[in-house]
């Protein structure tokens, strides 16, 4: 059974929703994104999403943007993530996701990397540019390998694509909380609830919501209403600030820690 | 088989790789788009505004001088250096502002490389009364100062992006993360046949008058088809411009020029053609520029509207069909050519539609005198005249 599914789950029958904590691998390095990795698990991250760096990120704000240079810098391929996720996959059985754009897969070739990337130990896939419209290539491959195509609904998806993206997605449905790129503010929570509502009418697949969750108390308000809480530019932002003054792994695992207190029920 | 299909491909290119926030912005605009290509009243507005307000039909100039110093086939010229604003990108922007008005959308947004787009743009949402918000990269920006001075005085807003290699592509990011924070009150103008499907299908139709105005102009002047059109690629839009009335005329040859910067073996060019292989980016599956592991590689030409990773989709499909062959130029002989046509036609053309000059120089000699060549002039040089005095050295 696929890494994701057991643990939202095992979530769901705790009454517990889940923590997804996106870092961009090779930000500042491949070594210190293997350490943010148990660190993050250690701080109560339920399940990890592993950026890819890309040189174009269409979908991304300027802090991720610059996670992405970031990580091209330091020499990180997809080749180069996933010997650490077979690494990573000595010490940790959490769920790994990884996050890139199309052209990196289309590059290493869409069979061979999903085979590649199963056997390393990732679980799931979103491709924030390949709507499940164009998955075409890499609908097969994945489902061969056992890896979880995760599409996003975003507030301006109509009635009818959220019936069929929700249908396509596997693992969880990833939900966009705002109209914009990652790390805008989240600013509307009314609607954030009726959408999950809505998206839940066409699918069991677990709903989890991202972009623009910034604070414990953001990750809190989203707790209450989907299955899962990703945040990204938060996390990325402190990677940044403390890449290079050693404190790093402490820094990013207290803000980990305190979005997971605000997410605890009750 | 319609070119492209109802998912937006031609062939294995083009199609719809974007953020889903997006996706139904692009469904919208295709149902608009389609709605309104067959309403009349919205083609008698596009003619009216390209007849009165561009200037069209724009003239197929015979160009003897020139024909003469090359000693080979005859060579016309498109003369879409004549339109309004000095370049055919005009002919494109104010299809999308009717369009964009028709679709309630009060504000306009456009990346630019050479900044032609950029004040074409401008240019409709100030007649039109729309807001108007510019991207283009930083190192545009100073090769273009004086397109960005143009804009400024046309009231849009220029936004410079210091991302990348703050060029073209990186302007493109930025307008499409625009686009996707604002998508409920913005149309994204995009310039070029780039982009995910509907653009380069729309953008191709409004850039399209090009070839049906001069397929009409070279019968009425010399009775039959032309043997060769040729045009500079960077998105591609004048090139797929002239050449989409003449794909069914198996006879006559299409030729795209790429730039070859400081050429194709430097690394420091933009021939997808030449160096690259298919990818994705910026909505579209095509040729592009890349390393091995898909990221995406910085390119150079002299020509900011020239210096771009990727290719519209259509001309991917073109080249694969074998119906238009690609070619590339270098900077040294776009300024070559730059130079020969002000000295003999007292034509200073734009450094993009240079490339397309160099082409002629060397393919018009290899030709028989009753040959005939089509070039599409696609912009004049005015922008580029301080770029030209720096690299002569010359301090105006």
């Amino acid at each position: 059974m696929n890494r994701l599914d057991q643990t939202f789950g095992r979530l769901k029958a705790k009454g517990e929703k889940a923590l997804i904590t996106y870092i961009m691998a090779g930000d500042p390095s491949l070594q210190e994104t293997e350490q943010l990795v148990l660190e993050l698990e250690r701080a109560g991250a339920d399940i990890i999403e592993l950026g890819v760096p890309f040189s174009d990120p269409i979908a991304d704000g300027p802090v991720i943007q610059q996670a992405a240079e970031r990580g091209l810098q330091s020499g990180t391929s997809l080749r180069r993530i996933l010997e650490s996720v077979t690494r990573l996959r000595a010490m940790t059985q959490i769920p790994i996701v990884l996050m890139a754009y199309y052209n990196n897969i289309h590059a290493f070739g869409e069979a061979d990397f999903c085979s590649k990337a199963a056997v390393a130990g990732v679980d799931g896939l979103i491709v924030p540019d390949m709507p499940p419209d164009e998955a075409g290539p890499l609908r097969e491959p994945a489902a061969t390998a056992g890896l979880h195509l995760i599409f996003l609904l975003a507030p301006t998806s109509t009635a009818s694509r959220r019936a069929y993206v929700a249908k396509e997605s596997g693992g969880f449905v990833y939900y966009v909380s705002i109209t914009g790129i990652t790390g805008a503010k989240l600013n509307d929570m009314a609607g954030v609830r009726d959408n999950v509502a809505k998206i839940r009418k066409h699918t069991k697949t677990p709903v989890a919501v991202g972009f623009g969750v910034a604070t414990p108390e953001d990750a809190a308000r989203i707790a209450e209403t989907a299955d899962g809480v990703i945040v990204g530019s938060a996390i990325v932002r402190r990677v940044g600030e403390h890449g290079q003054d050693g404190r790093l792994v402490h820094e990013v695992g207290s803000f980990v820690r305190s979005l997971k207190a605000a997410m605890q029920p009750g | 088989m319609a070119i492209p299909d109802r998912h937006g491909r031609f062939g294995p290119y083009g199609g719809r790789y974007v953020p889903e926030t997006l996706m139904p912005a692009l469904l919208e605009l295709e149902e608009a788009y389609q709605r309104t290509r067959k309403d009349k009243g919205f083609q008698a507005e596009l003619k009216h505004y390209l007849k009165e307000y561009v200037g069209r039909p724009t003239p197929l100039y015979f160009a003897q001088r020139l024909t003469k110093r090359l000693g080979g086939a005859k060579i016309y010229l498109k003369r879409e250096d004549l339109c309004h604003t000095g370049a055919h990108k005009i002919n494109n922007a104010i299809g999308q502002a009717l369009l964009a008005r028709r679709m309630k959308k009060p504000r306009l947004i456009a990346e630019t490389g050479a900044g032609q787009h950029g004040v074409a743009t401008a240019t409709v949402a100030a007649m039109f009364g729309l807001e108007c918000e510019i991207y283009m990269g930083t190192e545009d920006m100073q090769r273009q100062a004086l397109n960005v001075f143009r804009m400024r005085l046309l009231g849009s807003k220029v936004t410079g992006v210091d991302a990348g290699s703050r060029t073209l592509k990186d302007a493109i990011s930025e307008a499409m993360r625009d686009w996707t924070t604002n998508v409920r009150t913005t149309h994204y103008v995009l310039g070029s046949v780039l982009g995910a499907h509907p653009y380069p299908m729309m953008i191709r139709d409004f850039q399209a008058v090009i070839g049906r105005e001069a397929r009409k102009q070279i019968l009425a002047a010399e009775g039959r088809l032309p043997d060769c059109l040729i045009a500079c690629v960077g998105g591609g839009s004048n090139a797929m411009g002239l050449f989409h009335a003449f794909v069914p005329d198996k006879k006559v040859r299409m030729v795209g020029v790429e730039a070859a910067g400081l050429g194709v073996e430097s690394g420091k060019h933009a021939a997808r053609f030449a160096g690259g292989r298919p990818g994705v980016l910026q909505g579209t599956m095509t040729y592009l520029l890349q390393d091995e592991n898909g990221q995406v590689n910085l390119t150079h030409s002299v020509s900011a509207g020239l210096d771009y990773a990727a290719v519209g989709p259509e001309h991917s499909y073109h080249k694969e069909t074998n119906r238009a062959e690609y070619t590339s130029a270098t900077d040294d002989e776009a300024l070559a050519a730059f130079d020969l046509l002000a000295r003999e036609e007292g034509i200073m053309p734009a450094l993009e539609s240079a490339h397309a000059i160099a082409e002629v120089v060397k393919c018009a000699p290899r030709m028989k005198k009753n040959q005939i060549l089509v070039v599409n002039l696609s912009g004049r040089g005015d922008k580029d005249v301080q770029q030209v005095a720096r690299i002569k050295g010359v301090t105006l």
